[in-house]
């Protein structure tokens, strides 16, 4: 925790010269995010938004998995959650009526959406709480079938397997984030409808890197790796266990349901899956969060993002080459192959590098004698 | 009370299938704490050779092929990459068979295609009429191969010397290699045979009678089912292998009857959450102790 100790000890000024080329990074590639939309086709907005919606859920499980040491499978649940709450919260009762919509402003919705995911996440604390290791895994899977049974009985909020229902357009004190006509433009660009919810979406991302990062910086985040590393010694210090298992259940469930919100406006549709093992919020989504928070390395933030870029963005990629450039990628789908690709990742993490891509990052930037 | 009585013997032949893949977790997790969550694409590959295979060879033939690739396909997991992960915790090491899963499940079902295959040939969609009862041939088979085989597991795990070595590794892993006991062999072993149970299991899983669907990654999604069992069980309880993959598909059975049939793959988990509640460590598993 050398980096700590400095920033602890230093003005700002101080920091900013010895900390410089980070700076400089994070500003350019700030800048790069920034005017993405004007170089880049709605496809590859969408993309993109893809892999900020794999950000913000990844952040949040490292959180969990990484931080706090729980593993969960739960998140395509939380993520099914936060999706129907922003459609019954913002909605209207459909074309024929039969659906549940309280019609209320978007931004106040997506607020309540990731609030309710945050109380179920509390809700299942006593669970999480009693059980460690495998045995929450399994536990937590009970919710990815619960929510699966849950989105396919309950028409009436979710929109039920055959149709779904369209989540309401955000806006933001009435700036729709919908296709407009005239609209406004960035460098003759004209800002629509993707390029909208591309800048929503890295504001959202951005916001969920710095809560994730504050709470990691944070007594909250000291409390919770010490419940990790030793709950006896933890409770010595003066740390209240279960209170802090709770919690990081908690704010790992919010993090999910604003992913979830995302992932609704990302496809214009709330629907349930139709089977657990397939689909928008299913099991293999579960393995896909947990491959990105492993490769990218428990508990670190930027580690999540970087793991979510690549578990995320390769399918997209792959796709985005097949249609635009014409790759052959012959009878194996893009989904296979970043299967395949994360698959492994995972393997040689575990065997090579337990601390992941981050611990790989950390290599490279820290030069001999500065640690 | 018929349609009771009917429910409780499929169940409990279903619920054989799940005890025999619960004990493939068990045993792997006795013998080296690690839980395998690759157990579903072992189930895959037993399953996908035999239907590979069974024109050739006859269905015999290719279900021994399956249950012998599904044993030799754990030992590789086992000999190549957990062993070459000492460093690693179990944890870490569950997570890397998701990895291990991730990749095999992916490639059987591509080499299926748009085939979900049915592989219970001698036994399947042929149910029995007995004293008004309509039991499914395919569960009563899985029932009388599941009573014996975990029978003789009993028999082989209390009494033979490979049993004792086992019990002893999952006792104590130091004191049982001071007692010249080779733990490479024991926990070799115990992937091998965790896999042939995986291998046996798949016959009757991708079945009209068992599931309806064939083999596929819904086959993949019923071995996730066995995770309940094995743990509600007690994850280092042998016997509670069996007695949860009876509750399990004894549940599944009574609430796709009296409930819905949506309903049944959530309530196995359900049943699952209040037993742990209770008992964080399953029906007969250890307690975990921390001493400060």
């Amino acid at each position: 925790m050398s980096e700590r100790v400095v920033t602890e000890r230093s003005s700002v000024l101080v920091r900013l010269r010895t900390s410089w080329p980070s700076v400089a990074g994070v500003a350019v590639l700030l800048l790069v995010l920034l005017v993405f939309p004007v170089f880049a086709g709605v496809a590859y907005l969408k993309a993109g938004q893809y892999v900020l919606i794999g950000v913000v859920g990844a952040v949040g499980l490292t959180l969990l998995v990484g931080q706090a040491g729980q593993l969960s499978l739960a998140h395509p649940f939380f993520l099914l959650v936060g999706a129907v709450s922003y459609a019954v919260l913002a909605g209207d009762s459909g074309d024929s009526g039969d659906l549940v919509g309280l019609g209320l402003p978007p931004l106040l919705a997506v607020i309540g959406a990731v609030a309710i995911c945050a109380l179920v996440g509390l809700a299942f604390s006593p669970v999480s709480g009693r059980l460690r290791g495998i045995y929450l895994g399994v536990a937590s899977l009970s919710l990815v079938f619960l929510g699966l049974y849950l989105g396919q009985s309950l028409d009436m909020l979710s929109g039920g397997t055959s149709t779904g229902r369209p989540p309401p357009t955000f806006d933001l004190f009435g700036f729709r984030f919908a296709n407009s006509d005239p609209a406004p433009t960035i460098l003759g660009v004209a800002i629509q409808k993707q390029q909208r919810l591309w800048y929503l979406f890295l504001v959202l991302a951005i916001v969920a890197y710095l809560l994730a990062r504050g709470a990691v910086r944070s007594r909250v985040g000291r409390a919770w790796r010490a419940v990790r590393d030793n709950e006896a010694a933890a409770t010595a210090m003066g740390v209240n266990v279960a209170r802090a298992k709770a919690q990081a259940f908690t704010v790992s469930s919010a993090f999910a349901g604003l992913a979830g919100v995302m992932t609704a406006l990302w496809l214009d549709l709330v629907k349930p899956d139709e089977n657990e093992f397939i689909g928008t919020y299913s099991i293999t989504v579960a393995i896909s969060y947990l491959a990105m928070v492993l490769i990218g390395g428990l508990g670190s933030i930027p580690g999540a993002v970087a793991g979510a870029v690549l578990v995320n963005g390769l399918p997209q990629v792959l796709t985005l080459g097949a249609t635009e450039f014409g790759w052959s990628i012959g009878t194996l789908s893009p989904v296979l192959i970043s299967a395949f690709v994360y698959g492994a990742a995972i393997v040689l993490v575990v065997l090579f590098e337990p601390g992941g891509l981050a611990a790989i990052g950390r290599r490279l930037t820290t030069r001999q004698g500065d640690r | 009370m018929n349609t009771f009585l009917q429910l409780v013997l499929n169940g409990l032949g279903k619920g054989a299938v799940y005890a025999l893949l619960a004990l493939g977790f068990v045993i792997i997790f006795k013998a080296t704490e690690v839980v395998n969550f690759a157990h579903g694409s072992l189930v895959l590959i037993g399953g996908y050779l035999v239907y590979a295979t069974k024109d050739a060879l006859g269905w015999p033939g290719a279900a021994v092929l399956g249950i012998v690739s599904a044993a030799v396909a754990a030992l590789l997991i086992e000999r190549l990459l957990v062993r070459n992960a000492r460093g690693a915790d179990v944890n870490s090491l569950a997570l890397l068979t998701i990895g291990v899963d991730v990749i095999v499940t992916e490639e059987v079902v591509r080499r299926l295609g748009n085939d979900i295959p049915f592989i219970g040939d001698p036994y399947d969609a042929a149910p029995i009429q007995f004293a008004g009862l309509t039991v499914f041939r395919t569960q009563l088979v899985a029932l009388i191969v599941g009573a014996v085989l975990i029978t003789a597991f009993f028999l082989v795990f209390r009494f033979s010397n490979w049993g004792v070595a086992m019990r002893a590794q999952a006792e104590n892993k130091e004191a049982a290699a001071l007692m010249g006991i080779r733990s490479s062999r024991v926990t070799a072993t115990a992937w091998l045979l965790a896999g042939a149970l995986a291998g046996v299991a798949v016959l009757f899983m991708a079945t009209q009678d068992f599931s309806g669907a064939g083999l596929g990654r819904g086959t993949h999604a019923i071995a996730l089912i066995a995770f309940p069992a094995a743990i509600l069980g007690g994850l280092d309880s042998t016997a509670g292998a069996v007695v949860g993959g009876l509750v399990v598909g004894l549940t599944e059975a009574l609430s796709a009857q009296y409930v819905s049939f949506e309903f049944s793959k959530s309530a196995v988990f359900l049943v699952m959450l209040v037993i742990l509640v209770f008992r964080p460590s399953g029906l007969f598993g250890t307690r975990e102790l921390s001493r400060v």
